[in-house]
């Protein structure tokens, strides 16, 4: 086996690992009971999997076309920056509209607070 | 500059480096801290985020491909000690990156973040000493 075909396999392992996070990722959105949970599963998981499968890209670029590009990284950043913020907001429109934590659920500090909150306004 | 007709890599970085070692010299004269520094602590943050992302993803991952969902989620308060806009939305956004975790709501006065935790009994921990380690490295960052 040639050094690049040793260097192309390594690239698709990296590739692979990151859509199996992404198939986990959609998997516990189908299993989990609420939209709590499910936006653990959905934004974090699928962060990993886009870091690797953009990682995987980028090692392909500079390893086999000798090219380093840039926008890759800028990709990268750009969802770990974005991908938090719209789960936040998701999360807390949800709990503003009243959605009801899953049954399971052990422990509710924020309860207090929005009363409050609400009672004021 | 235009002085040379090619420019080239190596002359790029040598003069760089020249340009490091005098503002470390008038590092004395100087009242901000060398930046140099502020860059490795920006570094090790990043690092220890990522090392935070890769084992809460598993711990996520495990409680996910179990045969029967076993989880006791639920909403943590946590006191934080970092003040102003920066640091806050910085440390929200660093523990909501982290899985397992998800910020829901700030409180008006800054002071405490409400958490979404996927399984308190194991996590709540987790997420505390998390917390603690980000604090302290975003505070190398952000405060002089």
């Amino acid at each position: 086996m040639s050094e690049t075909n040793l260097i192309e396999l390594g690239i698709a392992i990296i590739v692979l690992v990151g859509t199996i996070f992404g198939f986990i990722s959609s998997i516990g959105f189908i299993r989990l009971p609420d939209i709590y949970n499910r936006a653990h599963a959905l934004s974090k998981s699928s962060t990993l999997s886009v870091l690797f499968v953009l990682l995987g890209t980028f090692l392909f670029f500079v390893m086999v076309e000798g090219y380093f590009s840039i926008k890759l990284f800028l990709g990268i950043f750009f969802v770990f920056l974005t991908a938090p913020v719209s789960s936040h907001v998701i999360c807390r429109s949800a709990y503003r509209c009243h959605v009801e934590l899953a049954p399971e659920s052990v422990q509710d500090d924020l309860e207090a607070l929005i009363e409050e909150y609400t009672c004021k306004s | 500059m235009f002085f040379q007709d090619n420019w080239s890599v190596l002359s790029f970085t040598s003069g760089y480096l020249i340009g490091l070692l005098i503002l470390f010299g008038l590092q004395r004269f100087i009242s901000s801290k060398y930046y140099l520094f502020t860059l490795l602590d920006v570094l090790k943050l990043f690092l220890l985020f990522i090392a935070e992302l890769f084992t809460s993803s598993m711990v996520v991952i495990g409680k996910i491909l179990q045969p029967k969902i076993n989880i006791k989620p639920g909403i943590l308060s946590l006191d934080t000690s970092l003040q102003g806009d920066v640091e806050v939305t910085l440390l929200a956004l660093l523990l909501t990156l982290t899985p397992g975790s998800v910020v829901i709501e700030i409180s008006p006065d800054n002071k405490v973040l409400y958490v979404h935790a996927m399984d308190i009994p194991e996590l709540s921990d987790g997420v505390r000493r998390s917390q603690i380690r980000f604090e302290r490295a975003i505070k190398k960052v952000t405060r002089p």
